[in-house]
């Protein structure tokens, strides 16, 4: 089943308005950070009428967490620079003027205390929102994430609950130092008892988080940095106000942990999530006019569970499919997707499941990360390779 | 409390008058601490023969720590909040924790065993130091909730060097929660000593992240729970955290995986079992009379029967239904889990009896990842819709309660 149907996917959800010309390829919008341009600082705000506003990503989050802080009092936002900064990326911003700095919290330096006293205070029936405010830094918290937010509720025979958020800003192509540009998402991925999600566009990224801090789960939030300043107009009605296309959301949006088309096409897949979405859209754009190939994109969004069933749809219509991250390959997301199409749909697939991924290096300088990170290129390169299978 | 900002950074406590807060004991709770400390050291005594017999894998004894732990955990009232490390058995039995959970965790029938909540006592935590963290967080929640209550955290001289607590000092610190660091230098990290973690006393460390601490004499159960009372008192007026080194020694191994012999010299175990807890209190209340041979024999039969209760029961414990390790690693379903389960239910071959209600519907969802057969099983017996998250673990919920019952 294709959720929110094929052909007005993409457009539904906001996906497509982004200010790129088609097959441009990568954008490379390096060094924004640096000079402290807000990803977050225009767009909409709550309760403003007239036309829809396109709003970018950045803001999406930040109004998503407006909506959440609003609608329960338990939702408590911490983390480094969150509060008066509003955040390096400004995604809190206003928060802890909205709500307070007992409701949003600038933390010490110490990623483990941030996730370990979320824990705490998740005990306490709190529902907190941690910021690791860069993907390279998450590693200090790895083990109050892995031994014990993931583990509690199993530990406990299902008596604790941990309904904490944790949000990543993840993947590279801003330009920056080292340790600001990582995907860590297979970490996590591999750990029972965590859920991890990857908003591509505004629309999900104001839905996505809304469902995540409503989870009652665990999860891990990856915002695609460099998608930050991508625009597009946001359904900002409540998540139970819109129309639900599928069944097991709170709310109306797609469901948290479904994976969605975003373009329909017939001759091969392109499986992305997170920034490599946008990117697979480019290629299957400059792929319909150079090569007059319909690709068919799909955006995992969860990626712990994953939501095959689309993937697994499309395979079996196209034959072909190539999965897409910033990740290194080895025992990655794209792994576990290859042996599980693999295991489902043998018999469909005209060729091997291939990959575009980041190398198996340390993620280089930035002065080479065009080089590292997938480009339109290099994915219609495997597309071609599967077409010569 | 909430309110103003918390002060902290209080004077070290050296001018406490540490009796004032005991004073009110009557000669029956003094008693009555003693009878704790016997019992539970009985407890793990009949826990390491067990461990030695082969009905447990493994047993961290507490043997020395008693006083530190009993005295600690009856200065906590029903408001507190206790987050233990794995040693934590005299923490447990004053919290009311039936001794047999813990069992269950060392036999390897249960992860977890009772309900937090219900005893004001955390799960044990055997990664060192990661439950300072979730204690301070809790803390945090406490003061925002404006309960009454503080939490109280344990950990080790060895936890003294980890990164998680001295994260946790920090954090407490500068946001005044109501905690108390309750360390017990129990002299030994395995085999290495705490002269190895710290060339300061530990104590020492909470000038530096600016709250106040207090070192006291581990093996004196009324000391232990003056200062924790204090200590407690202190966090649950809002004047932030207090660190408590209680001075003690690891009569016992490690664990029973452990050989102190190739570390710890005979001289220096005799050395402190000349200081045992349970000596000291024994003949103060001698002395004062309130300890006679009628009741220590009272109290002998008393700890027979527990530890003849607790063997029975332990041998008792089953092993869980193999179903339960596919229970609870999340709050909502998760397709590829049902997948396993399903694919692990038809690989097994069960009577559709044994596993009426646990299959899942397996079409749903991505299809078998497991037991090879690519098939997810076809097994529907969960037609009945019955909720497999209602099934708990199987740690026995006995009767034994570490209350203090007047005898």
């Amino acid at each position: 089943m294709v959720t929110g149907g094929v052909a007005t996917g993409a457009a539904a959800r906001g996906g497509v308005v982004t200010g790129q010309p088609a097959g441009s390829g990568e954008v490379h919008t390096g060094g924004r950070a640096a000079t402290g341009a807000s990803p977050a600082s225009s767009g909409a705000v709550p309760g403003e009428s007239g036309p829809p506003t396109p709003i970018t990503l950045a803001k999406a989050l930040n109004l998503g967490l407006h909506a959440a802080m609003a609608a329960d009092p338990k939702v408590i936002v911490m983390g480094e620079d969150v509060g008066t900064l509003g955040g390096v990326f400004r995604v809190t911003d206003g928060l802890q003027r909205e709500f307070g700095e007992a409701r949003v919290i600038d933390t010490p330096l110490a990623e483990s205390a941030i996730i370990g006293t979320a824990i705490g205070l998740a005990m306490r029936g709190y529902r907190p929102v941690c910021e690791i405010q860069f993907d390279g830094f998450v590693y200090p918290a790895f083990d109050q994430i892995v031994s014990q937010l993931a583990k509690l509720h199993y530990r406990s025979a299902g008596r604790i609950r941990l309904p904490v958020t944790i949000r990543i800003p993840f993947g590279g192509g801003i330009g920056a130092v080292e340790h600001h540009s990582e995907s860590p998402e297979a970490y996590f991925c591999h750990t029972a008892g965590l859920k991890v999600v990857a908003c591509s566009n505004p629309h999900d990224a104001h839905h996505m988080i809304q469902q995540a801090i409503h989870s009652d789960d665990p999860v891990i939030f990856l915002e695609p940095k460099r998608r930050y300043w991508e625009k597009a107009v946001v359904d900002q009605r409540p998540l139970a106000d819109l129309a639900s296309d599928t069944a097991d959301t709170a709310g109306g949006a797609d469901g948290l942990h479904r994976s969605v088309v975003v373009r329909a096409g017939s001759d091969a897949t392109l499986v992305g999530y997170g920034p490599t979405v946008r990117t697979c859209l480019d290629a299957a754009d400059v792929s319909a006019t150079d090569d007059d190939r319909s690709l068919e994109v799909i955006d995992l969004r969860s990626l712990s569970p994953l939501d095959l069933g689309p993937v697994l749809d499309s395979v079996r219509r196209t034959g072909r499919l190539v999965v897409v991250h910033e990740a290194p390959s080895n025992v990655s997301v794209s792994a576990e997707v290859a042996a599980r199409v693999t295991e489902e749909a043998f018999y469909s697939l005209e060729a091997p499941v291939l990959r575009v991924t980041g190398f198996d290096t340390p993620y280089p300088p930035a002065r080479l990360e065009d080089h590292y990170l997938p480009d339109v290129d290099r994915i219609l390169d495997a597309v071609d390779r599967s077409f010569a299978f | 409390m909430p309110g103003p900002p918390p002060v902290v950074g209080e004077p070290n406590a050296v001018d406490l008058d540490l009796p004032a807060f005991v004073a009110d004991l009557t000669a029956s709770d003094l008693v009555g601490l003693y009878r704790d400390m016997v019992l539970v050291r009985r407890f793990d005594e009949e826990a390491t023969s067990l461990q030695r017999q082969g009905e447990l894998g493994l047993w961290a004894s507490l043997r020395g720590q008693e006083a530190a732990q009993v005295g600690s955990g009856r200065a906590l009232g029903a408001q507190d909040m206790a987050f233990p490390s794995y040693r934590e058995h005299g923490v447990a039995w004053c919290r009311g924790v039936d001794p047999a959970a813990i069992l269950a965790i060392f036999r390897g029938t249960s992860l977890g065993g009772w309900d937090p909540d219900e005893h004001g006592f955390a799960l044990y935590s055997i990664v060192v130091g990661a439950q300072t963290l979730h204690a301070a967080g809790y803390a945090m929640g406490m003061a925002r909730d404006h309960s009454e209550g503080a939490a109280i955290v344990y950990f080790g001289d060895g936890a003294s060097s980890e990164g998680d607590v001295n994260e946790a000092f920090g954090w407490a610190s500068v946001f005044g929660t109501p905690l108390v660091f309750f360390c017990q230098n129990n002299q030994w990290a395995i085999s290495e000593p705490a002269r190895r973690q710290s060339r300061t006393e530990i104590f020492h460390r909470a000038t530096g992240f600016g709250f106040p601490s207090v070192r006291v004499d581990g093996n004196d159960v009324l000391a232990c729970l003056a200062v924790t009372r204090w200590a407690l008192a202190t966090a649950r007026a809002g004047r932030g955290p207090v660190l408590i080194e209680a001075l003690t020694y690891r009569m016992g191994a490690h664990t029973t995986a452990d050989d102190p012999s190739r570390y710890q010299t005979a001289e220096q175990l005799e050395r402190w079992r000349q200081l045992d807890p349970l000596d000291r209190l024994r003949t103060h209340l001698r002395a004062a009379g309130h300890l006679d041979d009628h009741l220590e024999r009272r109290l002998a039969l008393e700890s027979d029967t527990l530890a003849q209760d607790l063997r029975v029961r332990c041998q008792a414990l089953p092993d869980p239904d193999p179903m339960v390790l596919f229970d609870h690693v999340q709050v909502t379903d998760n397709a590829l889990v049902t997948a396993q389960r399903a694919a692990f239910i038809a690989a097994r071959g069960d009577a559709p009896d044994d596993i009426d209600g646990l299959a899942d519907d397996s079409t749903a969802g991505n299809g078998s990842t497991g037991g090879g057969s690519g098939s997810t099983g076809g097994s529907s017996t969960g037609a009945d819709g019955r909720d497999v998250g209602d099934r708990e673990g199987t740690v026995v919920a006995g009767e034994w309660h570490g209350s203090r019952a007047a005898w």
